[in-house]
């Protein structure tokens, strides 16, 4: 079904608040990362609508600097389109998406940070501003090999897990795990490029679609059927915003697959009270919410607990949107992420499992800055498999 | 724009004020923040506004307080801002106070049955929060989307699915924590005297000099909340009938029972509903049988009417009935917002006699057909039939101007209709405050004078609502 356009819907909302809370109206706190960090009414998804309306349509108000950190302060995380009562809100992250879709077009003028971005990915391929020839970096020292024609899976690492310290330990993981359980897969390596999911969301639509174009024909190229990802990020927008010609899968979905097969064995030590974050891009956006937990349930030394606000009223890390890097939301003793590790620890857990690079970069640098790395640590799913000592 | 504002000489030294107690990112003076507190989601505004601030405890609303004396400049405490009557909104500029900063439930007692909670608590969260710790207690939850403020809706008088039973919701107060005018705290209600806000105590009732000001005489800081049995079933009965005229002494006859929870007659304007009301009342119980006994004392109602004038309906419409049973509750009413799917509805709360609900219910209808809007009608019984909250309710596009004005339209003559037949608008935006204080006897406006001029000596507390 095509995208409602958003100049026909935004004036709709009422501002009534429901997207600022999950749907069962949570105590714990407000459930959009963004208004949870400012509080401020413009930083709320009904604020937002307003302001859009006002500088981009109706004109009542001037674009500013201010305005633009505004807009790109939302993590689209999808809170705001999972908890809002109207029939229009479920468009409400493309409604934003579109408006900055505008912004851009018209040049109205974007946040540094977010400019910086796009430039990194326009010109190295990757939003760090990294050597292109070092995404492969990764792997160094584990025998995965380059993709090849006849590969069952292309493993597709994107950008965080390939730069990121702490991500590429979650990638390397992964690797591991994979050629544990013989899986017939490759690597991109230096090849791989960004998959452009928040070059999208900025609403950069010309960079996202040489993207998307540049890596379709790479995967043609090789032969690619099938896609494993260790983003969500990645797996949203190769899975719903190419061509439909691969069969992609995240990598949580692939190893509940092996481990139901018998194909990867589990390790069997104490591992402890575990509670499992969802990320928005493979919860929210993308619907899967079983297979991490099944994973981490196949577990014997693990207690599954989970957090007050889980599954689709999961709070975000904060990060999404492109904030793990532009920083606008995720900055402050009040960000999203510093919140959400207490959501953890109140649960008892001494474990918060994630699968997503973002959210292990953002929630880990959150354990830290609230000083809790006593009670809690972070790691991917990937890493607790894979550690089978 | 309406409003008067500021002179722009003192613009940084206020807000570096602001900044200073409650830190840069609470404190704004930018145009963004400006533009959205500037509007509510009804028709009023946008009014001016000068500065936005948003305070995380007591001592730092005394402080804002302070800088607002000094600066002679009125301050507006908002909730919400949901009261689409535009009442979060200043109507002489000044610093708009938004209070959901202040979000903490500070103490359950379930024995006494209350609840203290800052000013910025939400009635979703506190209904959540007691879903989850005391099932067996409730709070009289209005109307409202679940973002409305437990405070909000004590300042404005409101009332809730409790109020047929236990009366408005500002009948439910304990006690009260408030920053006065002149910024002294002041505690108000028996946690003056003693350790606990369990009640309000033998004591001058002096919570009513909070409750339906508009936020002119005080900021409620904190609040202590009576919470009531809530019962383990709940279900809805439905009286259907086509002559409007019946509904006051049916509403009598089944508030006499004493076995409703919560009343409520709704119809449409459409002409498939024009002669069609419909009366839902809720009952409660801990056992089958007491739900089923209470079915049958309300089904006998309907059987004294002769031929079918009134005719009981069990089940009642799924639809209809979530909007009393729904966990968590879907609010309803506020799906009105997109009826015209154009993100807004006005509505004036006529707080009216029970016996006039059909001559109010004509005038609405004589009011929309000829302004050519659209209109439906939502009537809470409050008490045991002692009044009833008649809601005009007209939706509206919001990006269709000349629909927008004939709303507001609408509201003025609702206003003025409602005044005339005896009633008095609930929730009154300033230009109904204002005709509303043409009617009010001379004596008692001078007592509202008197008592700002000793409370608020400069004026600093939301000049310009109920005509201060």
């Amino acid at each position: 079904m095509a995208e409602l356009d958003y100049r026909s819907l935004v004036h709709r909302c009422f501002r009534c608040g429901f997207c600022k809370l999950t749907h069962d109206y949570s105590p714990v706190g407000f459930n959009c990362p963004m208004y949870h960090r400012f509080r401020l009414e413009t930083y709320s998804p009904g604020g937002l609508n307003w302001l859009i309306r006002a500088a981009l349509l109706t004109k009542s108000i001037e674009w500013t600097d201010h305005l633009s950190e505004i807009l790109y302060s939302c993590t689209m995380c999808g809170n705001c389109a999972e908890a809002c009562r109207f029939e229009f809100g479920k468009d409400m992250v493309n409604m934003f998406r579109q408006a900055r879709e505008d912004v851009v077009e018209t040049q109205l003028g974007l946040p540094k940070m977010v400019s910086q971005f796009l430039e990194n990915v326009y010109l190295y391929g990757n939003a760090f501003r990294e050597a292109r020839e070092a995404r492969g970096d990764w792997a160094a020292g584990l025998p995965v090999k380059q993709f090849a024609d006849g590969d069952e899976y292309l493993y597709y690492v994107g950008c965080v897990g390939s730069y990121d310290s702490r991500s590429r330990k979650a990638a390397r993981a992964l690797a591991s795990l994979l050629l544990k359980a013989s899986v017939s897969f490759g690597i991109l390596g230096q090849e791989e490029e960004c998959d452009g999911n928040e070059v999208r969301l900025l609403g950069e639509q010309g960079l996202f679609e040489r993207q998307r174009d540049r890596n379709i024909e790479k995967f043609k190229e090789l032969g690619v059927k099938k896609i494993v990802t260790l983003s969500p990020h990645s797996y949203n927008t190769l899975k719903n915003d190419y061509s439909g010609e691969f069969e992609v899968l995240h990598y949580t979905q692939l190893l509940r697959d092996l481990i139901r097969a018998g194909t990867l064995p589990v390790p069997q030590r104490a591992v402890g009270k575990v509670t499992y974050h969802d990320p928005c891009f493979l919860g929210r956006h993308n619907g899967e919410y079983d297979a991490p937990r099944e994973i981490l349930d196949s577990i014997p030394g693990i207690d599954l607990v989970e957090m007050e606000r889980s599954r689709n009223t999961a709070f975000c890390c904060g990060g999404g949107g492109a904030n793990f890097y532009t920083g606008i939301s995720a900055k402050g003793k009040e960000q999203a992420s510093n919140a959400r590790v207490w959501d953890a620890v109140n649960t008892g857990a001494n474990v918060l499992a994630v699968a997503c690079p973002v959210c292990l970069m953002t929630l880990e640098d959150a354990v830290k800055s609230e000083g809790i790395d006593d009670r809690i640590i972070v790691r991917d799913i990937s890493e607790i498999l894979a550690d089978n000592k | 724009m309406e409003g008067k504002g500021l002179p722009a000489m003192k613009d940084d030294l206020i807000h570096r004020d602001l900044a200073s107690i409650v830190g840069e990112d609470y404190a704004s003076n930018r145009p963004e923040e400006l533009f959205i507190y500037s509007v509510d989601s009804g028709t009023e505004g946008p009014r001016k506004v000068d500065y936005v601030v948003m305070p995380k405890n007591v001592d730092q609303v005394q402080k804002i307080v302070a800088v607002a004396n000094q600066h002679r400049i009125p301050i507006t405490p908002m909730g919400a801002n949901l009261t689409l009557n535009g009442l979060g909104l200043p109507v002489n500029g000044g610093i708009v106070m938004d209070m959901k900063r202040m979000d903490r439930i500070l103490e359950l007692n379930r024995q006494r049955k209350y609840v203290v909670v800052e000013a910025g608590v939400t009635q979703g969260m506190l209904g959540s929060y007691l879903e989850k710790n005391c099932p067996e207690l409730e709070h009289s939850r209005p109307e409202a989307p679940p973002m409305a403020t437990i405070v909000g809706n004590i300042v404005i008088r409101g009332h809730g699915y409790l109020s047929l039973r236990y009366g408005n919701n500002s009948h439910h107060i304990n006690g009260l924590e408030v920053v006065l005018p002149t910024g002294e705290v002041c505690n108000i209600g028996a946690g003056c005297v003693s350790p606990w806000p369990f009640c309000k105590g033998p004591l001058p009732d002096m919570t009513g000099l909070f409750c339906g000001w508009n936020g002119t005489t005080g900021v409620i800081t904190k609040l202590s909340l009576k919470l009531f049995p809530k019962r383990r079933m709940l279900d809805v009965v439905g009286y259907a009938m086509d002559d409007l005229e019946l509904v006051p002494e049916l509403l009598y006859q089944v508030t006499h029972t004493d076995m409703v929870d919560n009343l409520f007659v709704v119809g449409f304007a459409s002409d498939t509903h024009e002669s069609h009301k419909y009366v839902t009342a809720s009952i409660t119980g801990d056992l089958d049988e007491e739900i089923a006994y209470k079915k049958a004392v309300l089904k006998k109602i309907a059987a004294g009417y002769q031929e079918g004038r009134v005719r009981f309906d069990y089940p009642v419409w799924d639809p209809l009935k979530s909007r009393f049973v729904e966990k968590p509750p879907y609010v309803t009413p506020a799906l009105a917002a997109d009826f015209e799917r154009g993100g807004g509805f006005r509505y004036c709360g006529a707080i009216l006699p029970v016996d006039k609900i059909p001559e109010a219910w004509r005038k609405g209808m004589e009011i929309a057909h000829r302004l050519g809007i659209n209109f439906s009608a939502g009537i809470q019984i409050l008490g045991y039939c002692h009044s009833a909250m008649f809601g005009y309710v007209y939706p509206f596009n919001r990006a269709e101007e000349q629909e927008v004005e004939r709303v507001r339209k609408a509201m003025r003559e609702t206003n003025e209709a409602v005044l005339q037949m005896g009633g008095i608008p609930w929730k009154a935006e300033v230009a109904a405050q204002k005709q509303i204080i043409e009617k009010m006897e001379p004596n008692t406006h001078d007592l509202m004078k008197k008592i700002w001029k000793a409370l608020d000596p400069n004026g600093i507390m939301n000049p310009g609502n109920w005509c201060k």
